[in-house]
């Protein structure tokens, strides 16, 4: 059976991996290969890596940095940001991308989504829709000129996959950064008019939030950028979290299934009893 | 074979440096990306990695004349080969994605399009555990039921004994083949985790 997946975004502005906060603060984090080599190690089913500061400064992908991020890097790894030509595809896939993500390019290049299909399969090619609220529905939002287009986001998607896109990137700007949850209807919007996967961003606080919207929407994957960052083993202990009720892939001697959470899926103190006979369990690190 | 040397044919559309970052994860120096036939000649394995439409993988082939050097190193040579997604595609008879395109042949059989119940996506993206069938040796470092990563829309549709992986999505997707020295997987290994990393040492150990 095929798992929903958990999707890690990471978002490097200038270099440096950073939290963003509605599309407009960034707050620094760390280098990215060794955000990447964590996430890897910690279980995530693919990382999307963003470069906001590429399209913005009219740049090529930085493709030195991908290789760097992707060498420990065993997961799917779809690359975005400063993609404009077909020969930025082609060197951002040997510098180690699975997938690329088209999203200022997807609205004003539509056939560079048809001709990466054509050459690198449909399943190469994700486009990333930034979607806002606004009085007369969902928007798509060009991040780059800070506008609104006039296209709903369920259209853009249709059209997009229509040229060849592979998976659908949804991203609620509104819930960016939030810790509000994922915006269903936005989601559920995308997942009615297309057929490819759909990959949910924007929102999640903790396990419950993906729990929810996978019983909410037909979403594929969803997508947290942010509090994945900030606790150790944060993957596996949100997948332990969302194993309860929805089939993920969990594949580690760390699965966390013997512990207990709070409401906030922190985990709680094991009884000293136990803790003390953990002191005599031996854990040997795995030779493949 | 303790320490083989390992060539990742390199045909333009493959991605190749996620190949060679997982195998030398695992310890191999004698590794190299080429498509010259001087390098592959010298190799005692082959890997055949992909991401790319069908017709462009095999243009791209047939444009480094890598068809007749591939030719003559599996089928004369019997050189252990692996092919990874579109290359294990690519060892089939032909295919059917945006036309019909030969393959190298090597495994009877042609590679279909997805033809799925209304509510499976296509294409078929994420983790999915693999039936491992016949003792194939790829699979000796792996458990049973080991999940990997798919990403694909065409599958690859073959007499049921060269099948010795499976996976459920609607029907039973081919997930490995095997005949002789020549395997395929449709997932990619290089991408999935500690899983990939055992079928790349099973895979290398068998040889």
């Amino acid at each position: 059976m095929l798992k929903k997946r958990v999707v890690a975004t990471v978002v490097v502005k200038d270099g440096i991996v950073v939290q963003s906060i509605n599309f407009k603060k960034y707050l620094p984090v760390g280098r990215p290969p060794i955000a990447l080599e964590f996430l890897n190690q910690w279980g995530i089913d693919e990382i999307i890596l963003i470069d906001i500061s590429a399209s913005k400064n009219k740049k090529e992908p930085n493709y030195k940095m991908v290789s760097k991020a992707s060498e420990k890097c065993f997961v799917p790894l779809t690359v975005g940001g400063g993609i404009s030509k077909i020969e930025h595809v082609e060197k951002l896939m040997h510098c180690g991308a699975d997938k690329i993500s088209l999203n200022n390019a997807a609205i004003y290049q539509p056939n560079l989504i048809s001709s990466a299909a054509h050459i690198f399969g449909d399943q190469c090619v994700v486009v990333s829709i930034d979607a806002v609220r606004t009085d007369s529905g969902y928007k798509v939002y060009d991040y780059l000129n800070k506008k609104i287009i006039n296209d709903s986001p369920s259209e853009f998607a249709n059209k997009s996959v229509e040229l060849g896109a592979g998976e659908i990137l949804i991203n609620s700007v509104d819930r960016d950064g939030s810790y509000l949850g994922f915006d269903y209807e936005l989601i559920n919007s995308i997942c009615k008019v297309v057929s490819v996967p759909v990959i949910c961003s924007g929102g999640a606080k903790n396990a419950d939030d993906f729990i929810k919207v996978f019983e909410n929407t037909n979403a594929s994957a969803a997508s947290a950028a942010n509090f994945f960052h900030f606790f150790e083993h944060s993957v596996n202990i949100t997948k332990c979290g969302i194993k309860k009720k929805i089939e993920v892939r969990l594949e580690t001697h760390a699965d966390y299934s013997e512990n207990e959470f709070d409401e906030n899926y922190r985990l709680q103190k094991k009884l000293d009893s136990v803790l003390e006979e953990m002191l005599f369990v031996r854990i040997e690190k795995e030779v493949i | 074979m303790k320490n083989p040397r390992i060539v990742i044919i390199d045909y333009g559309v493959g991605n190749t440096y996620s190949v060679s970052n997982a195998i030398d994860s695992l310890g191999y120096r004698r590794l190299r990306i080429s498509d010259k036939e001087e390098e592959i000649d010298n190799a005692d394995v082959l890997i055949l990695p992909g991401v790319g439409a069908f017709k462009a993988c095999v243009n791209n082939l047939k444009e480094r004349n890598l068809v007749s050097i591939l030719n003559k190193q599996v089928l004369i040579k019997k050189k252990p080969i692996l092919g990874i997604c579109v290359g294990m595609q690519l060892l089939a008879s032909f295919s059917e994605e945006n036309g019909v395109h030969e393959g190298l042949g090597w495994i009877p059989g042609n590679v279909q399009k997805l033809q799925l119940p209304e509510q499976f996506a296509i294409p078929h993206v994420g983790w999915n555990n693999v039936v491992m069938k016949n003792n194939c040796p790829i699979f000796n470092h792996n458990t049973p039921d080991s999940n990997f990563y798919f990403d694909h829309s065409y599958f690859f549709n073959c007499d049921e004994k060269y099948v010795v992986g499976y996976c459920n999505y609607g029907f039973k997707v081919t997930a490995a083949v095997q005949h002789e020295n020549i395997f395929g997987v449709q997932f990619h290994p290089e991408k999935s985790q500690t899983s990939g990393l055992k079928l790349f040492r099973g895979f290398l150990n068998s040889i």
